[in-house]
């Protein structure tokens, strides 16, 4: 076997492979983040608890509406986007001329809600999804074995971050929101309708994580706090990246999750923490962060 | 000059009988009723209400009067708590005064370390990297060896205070978390009051003014996180005392937004908000813990959580203050 610092190749591959899976999901929940941020100005704590209600609606409606994992795919960020909406509409606009950080605290006790909740209904072990038949199997490659559904995963998160970064940098309606971002009164005043739009906005970036839980179902246990302990890294993944661009959080993503596979092969005790050692490095380095452009 | 000598003259002479305020009797009623409580309550309950109420008070040291939102105050009271189970764990003669110094002054420099890294951005931002920090010190502590990981410090004796009094008797003990209690809000008090603590409120209100009065902001903030982090591990020391017990609860996320609850519900940047909000969110988990609703503690919380953003921004202090201060001006028209 082909051995590169002591570590079998095809070990090292592997873990760069889960590596770039779970920066594929770190790379969709902080552009979800972003999104919301760019025009609502809050950061969004119940992003993850969103993600987690997006894996679970595609496990309950499996179980109880014979819901498809393809069908689930289209329906249940349609549906949770649709709840973010409400709870856009409801709640954070009644805040929305407050200091940001009641959005923050707002958004920590709806996701506190959330998981309570269904802690409450469904315990705290996992339950798990299976793999869609089309997508199971896998590729053996020269160097590894590549699981179909992994590398599914890989693509469908990549093409939407990229139509994301789309819609939003190259479209009207993205001029509209850049636009929104930057003086939401001179939009208003051309006849934009703008507390639409940050409904629209908020459900777009809920709707994304949902679509993240939907296809983080079939590979992780679907339980009610898979969101929390995640969120925290994405929070340090937006840290480091910064808010500022589009890209610039896609690809903070994906590289930390590239990281954070290359120290599980070399040094696993790190594994958990060293995207908050990057963070720090960032912070001292260029505290701005990679992408940011705000001082 | 003149006039605003005697202005000056005339302002101390009023104020040098020292007439008793309304508030000053307040604080002297709570005394009283400090001393008295373990004679009438469960002393365990009401020393780790103390407990909170202490680390909520710091928490709101940062968060009502520099504006600084920390969602990571966990990690220092985790790191006092963890520090000094396992020195009194390991040396069983240690003075559990020395335990508890040695607590405060680990957070004090993590606090150190923390806030040097979090200043350096502001508003959602230093939230954020203060959770982020506190997450990687929850790792820390589930792999340390000295914390027992899952399982926790248990049976931290609580020892002898300078050799003269058994804290094994909750009384006892009680008496010395109250004192203190009563030092840590004692000093809370007198920074919020002094010339520092005006700086820090100016901060607060609008930084870019403070730094250009010549300011060193960072500095104060700086200070301030520090002061608020050193308390905080004051109240994890003092809570490992209570429960001879430091776990990984007391470093998780879900920690750092209960400190936040407490404090938004009593009144951010009232001094006596964190109290009431502590002894409210503590009572209230005591009683739904034996309740039927005992599993539902997190979705109630979070509830009270987003009640208190919509409607209830001053907390229960705050809205008390803003009556008072209503009647006084309809009295003085």
């Amino acid at each position: 076997m082909t051995m590169i610092f002591g570590i079998p190749l095809m070990v090292l591959f592997g873990q760069l492979m889960l590596g770039l899976i779970n920066g594929a999901f770190y790379a969709l929940l902080s552009l979800g983040l972003a999104v919301i941020f760019g025009l609502l100005r809050i950061i969004n704590f119940a992003h993850g608890a969103q993600y987690m209600l997006g894996a679970f609606a595609a496990l309950l409606g499996a179980q109880y509406l014979g819901l498809n994992y393809w069908a689930a795919l289209i329906v249940v960020p349609l549906v949770v986007g649709a709840l973010g909406i409400v709870v856009e509409r409801l709640l954070l606009r009644r805040i929305q001329h407050l200091d940001h950080l009641y959005g923050l605290l707002l958004t920590f006790g709806l996701a506190l809600i959330f998981e309570g909740t269904l802690v409450n209904l469904f315990g705290v072990s996992g339950s798990s999804y299976p793999i869609p038949e089309a997508l199971s199997g896998g590729f053996k490659l020269s160097f590894m074995f590549l699981p179909t559904y992994r590398a599914w995963v890989l693509v469908a998160a990549l093409v939407v971050c990229f139509g994301v970064w789309f819609l939003i940098e190259r479209t009207r309606l993205g001029a509209y929101l850049r636009a929104g971002t930057e003086n939401p009164e001179l939009v208003q005043a051309f006849g934009i309708n703008v507390p639409l739009m940050v409904s629209l906005t908020y459900g777009l970036g809920v709707a994304l994580a949902a679509f993240a839980g939907v296809l983080a179902a079939p590979l992780y246990p679907v339980s009610p706090t898979m969101g929390s302990s995640l969120l925290i890294v994405v929070f340090a993944v937006v840290v480091i990246g910064g808010m500022g661009s589009i890209l610039g959080a896609i690809l903070t993503g994906l590289a930390m999750g590239l990281i954070e596979g290359l120290t599980k092969v070399f040094y696993p005790e790190a594994a958990n923490t060293v995207i908050f050692v990057v963070m720090v490095m960032v912070l001292m380095l260029r505290p701005a962060g990679l992408f940011g452009k705000e001082a | 000059m003149a006039v605003l000598q005697q202005d000056h003259q005339a302002a101390r002479a009023g104020s040098a009988p020292r007439r008793i305020t309304p508030l000053g009797v307040l604080y002297l009623v709570l005394f009283l009723l400090g001393l008295l409580a373990p004679w009438v309550a469960y002393p365990v309950f009401l020393m780790k209400i103390l407990c909170f109420a202490l680390f909520a008070s710091a928490f709101n040291l940062l968060l009502g009067f520099v504006g600084l939102l920390s969602f990571g105050h966990a990690a220092f009271l985790a790191t006092g708590a963890y520090i000094t189970g396992f020195l009194l764990a390991e040396y069983p003669g240690l003075s559990p005064a020395l335990g508890i110094v040695a607590g405060t002054l680990g957070a004090v420099v993590l606090g150190t370390l923390f806030g040097a890294l979090a200043i350096r951005r502001q508003g959602i931002y230093f939230a954020m990297i203060t959770l982020a920090l506190a997450q990687m010190m929850f790792f820390f502590f589930i792999q340390a060896p000295f914390t027992h990981g899952e399982d926790g410090l248990h049976g931290v004796p609580r020892g002898e205070l300078f050799g003269v009094f058994d804290l094994a008797n909750n009384h006892t003990l009680y008496y010395f978390v109250f004192a203190i209690f009563v030092a840590a809000f004692a000093l809370i008090r007198r920074v919020v009051h002094s010339p520092f603590g005006q700086v820090l409120k100016a901060i607060r209100e609008n930084e870019p003014r403070a730094i250009s009065l010549g300011y060193h902001t960072d500095a104060y903030k700086l200070v301030a996180f520090v002061l608020s982090a050193g308390l905080a591990g004051l109240a994890g020391a003092t809570k490992t005392l209570v429960f001879q017990l430091a776990s990984l609860g007391d470093a998780s996320w879900h920690m750092s937004g209960e400190v936040i609850l407490m404090t938004l519900l009593g009144g951010v940047g009232t001094l006596l908000g964190p109290l009431v909000g502590s002894g409210l969110v503590i009572g209230l988990q005591h009683q739904l813990a034996q309740s039927a609703l005992g599993d539902w503690v997190s979705v109630i919380l979070g509830a009270i959580f987003v009640v208190c953003v919509l409607s209830f921004r001053s907390g229960i202090i705050g809205e008390c203050q803003r009556w008072i201060a209503r009647r006084q001006q309809r009295e003085d028209k």
